[in-house]
């Protein structure tokens, strides 16, 4: 059976893509936040995942307001990084793993969760850099993939409780995949930051803070709010953080926190990272 | 009672809800085109011949024209999209931040600098 090494949660701001072409991760500005991933990365060559199950939310490359799904799960078996117009490099095509994604697919839908699937689909940088940063003297991913796709851009957005439930049963239905791979659940996004509107710029480190030990301590935590609560409280694009809670979600009970880091500013960004690991 | 009646409101913050999406769509869908390069060597060659293929009203039009930020959010667009636009231009996102707050650049970076600084 496929089995759920831990979870990882990252932001995944466009500057990134630039940073790590200019190769600046040594630059003072960029150390602080490329300095979080040795750890992940040791972490990873310990749990060796075959597959990367990555919830994260679509910026306007594969999805338009003409359809906007509010979830949306990858069945393909290749996904394409493509120009999303302020020229960051494009990224080289990831693998899929079309067992995984029906089975989930199947899964999620005999559990009321009524997806769009996608045998077609471009992933931007919200997919795209967190796994960069993950592997990043891989020319190609070294992992398969199954992306699933929150819908953060077209309000109403699924709740903070809708979005953790889905990872719930997300993570159940990998578990019960009859396959022997070692699967991560990555989660990117967050933490709090606002691109748009007279507040842009508004970043709450008390309140990332705090939900960020609530992953462990306290999952449900931010379930308690609503998006416009969460957006009042992070920022408009902060309401990110519901991939967070979905991918702690799908590991289920007791997590252990293996790593985590936390800085301002990573251009409008404050950035954090995580990596849990079921407990037992 | 109208739908809105009840929004939250946020100071300085838009929810882009359904009355958004459908006030912003030909904008957004504009800004959509961008992803593509001939698109945007398009847009570059005659704004006003883009912005009129694509339906965009007299209030988009001028605020693409003027690249007014606060005005292209209040014709309905998604910033998701306009940072598309912004990208023809050769703007970040921090380019944006400044341009809606009224600070230099260099002062709204200096702004997040400063969050990031603990107590």
């Amino acid at each position: 059976m496929a089995k759920i090494v831990g979870g990882i949660c990252t932001s995944h701001v466009p500057a990134i893509g630039r940073a790590i072409a200019g190769n600046l991760q040594e630059d003072p500005y960029w150390k602080p936040f490329f300095d979080g991933f040795p750890p992940v990365r040791k972490w990873l060559d310990e749990v060796k995942p075959d597959v990367a199950v990555v919830i994260y939310n679509d910026h306007g490359l594969n999805f338009f307001l003409d359809k906007m799904p509010t979830f949306a799960v990858g069945a393909a078996e290749q996904y394409f990084n493509a120009d999303e117009g302020w020229g960051i490099p494009t990224l080289p095509p990831y693998s899929g793993d079309t067992g995984m994604s029906w089975h989930v697919i199947n899964q999620l839908v005999e559990k009321e969760f009524d997806l769009t699937t996608c045998q077609e689909m471009l992933v931007d940088h919200a997919f795209s850099l967190p796994l960069k940063l993950l592997w990043p003297d891989s020319p190609t991913c070294p992992v398969r993939t199954v992306p699933v796709c929150i819908n953060t851009v077209q309000y109403p957005l699924p709740s903070a409780k809708r979005c953790f439930k889905l990872g719930k049963a997300l993570g159940e239905a990998i578990a019960s995949w009859d396959d022997d791979v070692r699967v991560v659940i990555v989660g990117t996004g967050g933490l709090s930051h606002q691109l748009d509107g007279e507040r842009a710029g508004f970043v709450n480190r008390d309140f990332d803070l705090a939900f960020m030990e609530s992953l462990i301590n306290d999952p449900e935590w931010a379930t308690q709010y609503s998006n416009e609560e969460i957006v009042e409280k992070t920022g408009t694009q902060g309401v990110e953080l519901l991939m967070w809670l979905a991918t702690r979600a799908a590991l289920g009970g007791s997590v252990r926190k293996v790593h985590s880091n936390y800085h301002i500013p990573i251009s409008n960004t404050a950035a954090g990272l995580i990596v849990m690991e079921p407990k037992g | 009672m109208t739908a809105t009646a009840a929004r939250r409101e946020i100071p300085g913050t838009r929810i882009f809800d359904a009355e958004m999406a459908q006030k912003g769509y030909a904008l957004n869908k504009m800004c959509y085109s961008f992803n593509s390069a001939d698109n945007r060597s398009a847009f570059s060659r005659d704004e006003d011949a883009y912005c009129r293929q694509y339906g965009l009203n007299a209030e988009q039009t001028e605020a693409i024209r003027t690249r007014n930020v606060l005005g292209l959010l209040a014709a309905g667009g998604n910033v998701y999209y306009l940072a598309k636009f912004a990208g023809i231009l050769g703007l970040d996102v921090q380019d944006l931040g400044a341009a809606q707050t009224g600070m230099t650049k260099e002062a709204f970076k200096a702004m997040l600098v400063a969050a990031g600084k603990v107590d």
